[in-house]
C-alpha cells in the first residue's frame, strides 16, 4: 500500500469521507459508555465524595490539549519537510479541537477546584501550564488570521507550533519548579489516593471517545478545507455539482 | 564566526547609534513600568523587595519587545532584508547578527540601570548582583526567540501579534530569573536558577536562529 497515494487532497478527502462515519459512532458510543461507569459504576470517592467524577471529562480533555498540539507539530514538521499542502490542513483542523479541550480542561478543572480546594483557580504547576498552551493555541490562531496569503500563513503557523513544542517541556518543566519553590503546601496531586479500578477504566474509555471524538472532528473539518483551497480544481466542482 | 554575522552586527549597531531615541525609549520604558509597581501596591519596603525581582524581569520582558517588531521592519521596507536573504551568507548569520545586535542595544542598558531600580525595590546587594547576572543571561534569550517572532510577523504591522506569540515563550527565562534573585534572598543560591538560565540560552541559541531563518524565507516569499 502506498501511503503517498493519500497525500493527495482528491484522494484523502474520499478516505475522510469513510472514515468519518466510524469516528464518531465510536465517539457516540465510547462517550455513553463512559458516562455511564463515570457515574453510575465507579464507587464514589471517599475523601471527595461525588465531586471527583469530572475526572471523567477533565483529565481526558487536559491529555487531549496537550497530545493535539504535539500533533499538530507533527503535522507542521511533515508539512515543511515534504513540501506538501494537505499536512498543513491537518494542522488548522486539528488546532479549534485543541483549544476546545484545553478549554474544556481549565474550565471543569475551575469547577472542580472550588468545592475541593475552596477556589476557582490556584496558580497549581498543571493549571498554570495548561493556561500557557491555551495562550499557544491563540498565538497560533491569531498569526494564521493575520496572514493573507494562504502559503505564507501554512508555513508560518508550522514554524510557531515547531519552535512552541520545543519549549512545551521546558515551559512544563520550569512552571513546576516554580510552583513547588513558591507554593510549599497548598495543594498537591502527586500523592493521589490510588485510583479503583472502574474510574480508572471509566477514564480510559473517555479518553478513546475524545479521540475518536478529535478525529472525526478534524477530519470533518480537513474536509472542508480541502474543499475551499481547491475550489477551482474540477473534481472539486464535479463533487459541489453533485451536492447541490 | 563568520564575517557576515559581524558586517551585519556593526551595520545594525551603527544605525542604531544614528537613532538613539530607540534604545533609550527600551529603557525608559523599562524604568516607569518598574515605578508604577510601587504606586499599584504601596510603598512597604518589605512588599517591594517580596515583588521586586518579578516585577523588574517582567517589565524587562515587555522593554524588549518595544524594539523587536521593528527588527526586520525597516529592512524589509527598504529592500535590503530581501537583498540580504537572497544573497549566497547564510541567512542563520543573518539572523544572528540582528539578534546580536539588538540585544547589545537593548540589553546593555537594561543592565546598566537595573542594579538602580533594584535599589528601590529595597534589594539587598547580593540579590542586585544576581539580578544583573541573571538579566545578563536571560535577556539574550529574548532577544533570540523575539527574532523568530519578529520574522514571524514580519510585514504584517503587528507589534501586539508579536507580544501575544512571544509572550508565552518568554516564560521560562522570567521564572528562572526572578527565580534566581528569589532563591538569593531566600538563602538558597541561585546556583540552580541560574544554571537552568544557562541552559534555556544555549537551547534558545541553538534553536531559534534556525527558525527564525525558514521565518524569514517564508515571510518572503
Amino acid at each position: 500500500m502506498n501511503f503517498y497515494h493519500y497525500a493527495s487532497p482528491s484522494t484523502f478527502y474520499h478516505l475522510a469521507g469513510k472514515v468519518i462515519p466510524w469516528a464518531a459512532w465510536t465517539a457516540a458510543i465510547l462517550t455513553v459508555v463512559g458516562l455511564y461507569i463515570g457515574f453510575f459504576v465507579a464507587p464514589t470517592d471517599f475523601q471527595q465524595g461525588e465531586a471527583y467524577r469530572i475526572i471523567f471529562i477533565h483529565v481526558p480533555a487536559a491529555w487531549m490539549g496537550m497530545l493535539i498540539y504535539l500533533a499538530m507539530a507533527f503535522w507542521g514538521a511533515i508539512g515543511l519537510a515534504f513540501n506538501a499542502r494537505l499536512p498543513f490542513l491537518m494542522m488548522r483542523a486539528l488546532v479549534p479541537t485543541g483549544a476546545m479541550f484545553t478549554f474544556v480542561a481549565l474550565w471543569t478543572g475551575a469547577a472542580w477546584g472550588k468545592p475541593m480546594w475552596g477556589a476557582w483557580w490556584v496558580w497549581d504547576a498543571r493549571l498554570t501550564s495548561t493556561l500557557i498552551l491555551l495562550f499557544l493555541y491563540i498565538g497560533t490562531v491569531a498569526l494564521w488570521s493575520a496572514i493573507d496569503d494562504v502559503k505564507r500563513s501554512d508555513r508560518a503557523g508550522a514554524l510557531l507550533t515547531l519552535i512552541g513544542v520545543i519549549n512545551v517541556p521546558i515551559i512544563y518543566f520550569s512552571v513546576i519548579w516554580w510552583n513547588t519553590l513558591h507554593q510549599g503546601s497548598t495543594v498537591s496531586f502527586t500523592h493521589a489516593p490510588k485510583m479503583a479500578t472502574t474510574m480508572l477504566q471509566g477514564m480510559m474509555i473517555m479518553t478513546l471517545a475524545a479521540w475518536a471524538y478529535a478525529i472525526a472532528v478534524a477530519l470533518v473539518r480537513v474536509r472542508r478545507l480541502i474543499l475551499e483551497r481547491e475550489r477551482k480544481t474540477e473534481w472539486v466542482n464535479e463533487i459541489l455539482s453533485e451536492g447541490s | 564566526m563568520g564575517h557576515f554575522f559581524w558586517s551585519v552586527l556593526l551595520r545594525d549597531l551603527t544605525l542604531a547609534g544614528r537613532r538613539r531615541s530607540d534604545w533609550l525609549i527600551a529603557v525608559f520604558f523599562f524604568v516607569m513600568v518598574s515605578s508604577l509597581f510601587p504606586l499599584g501596591v504601596g510603598p512597604e519596603p518589605e512588599l517591594l523587595k517580596r515583588i521586586g525581582p518579578g516585577v523588574l524581569w517582567v517589565a524587562a520582558t515587555l522593554a524588549s519587545l518595544l524594539s523587536l517588531s521593528r527588527l526586520f521592519e525597516d529592512d524589509h521596507r527598504d529592500g535590503s532584508l530581501e537583498q540580504m536573504v537572497l544573497s549566497p551568507a547564510s541567512t542563520v548569520q543573518l539572523v544572528l547578527g540582528k539578534a546580536a545586535a539588538h540585544w547589545l542595544v537593548y540589553g546593555i542598558p537594561l543592565l546598566l540601570i537595573a542594579p538602580v531600580l533594584g535599589i528601590q525595590f529595597n534589594l539587598p546587594s547580593d540579590a542586585i548582583v544576581v539580578l544583573v547576572v541573571s538579566l545578563l543571561m536571560g535577556t539574550p534569550i529574548l532577544s533570540l526567540l523575539g527574532a523568530a517572532g519578529a520574522a514571524l510577523t514580519l510585514g504584517l504591522r503587528g507589534g501586539v501579534l508579536l507580544t501575544l506569540l512571544i509572550l508565552p515563550l518568554y516564560i521560562p527565562a522570567l521564572i528562572f530569573g526572578a527565580g534566581a534573585v528569589d532563591g538569593v534572598m531566600a538563602g538558597t543560591g541561585a546556583e540552580a536558577h541560574l544554571s537552568l538560565l544557562g541552559a534555556f540560552l544555549l537551547v534558545s541559541l541553538l534553536v531559534a536562529p534556525w527558525i527564525a531563518a525558514a521565518s524569514l524565507r517564508v515571510s518572503l516569499e
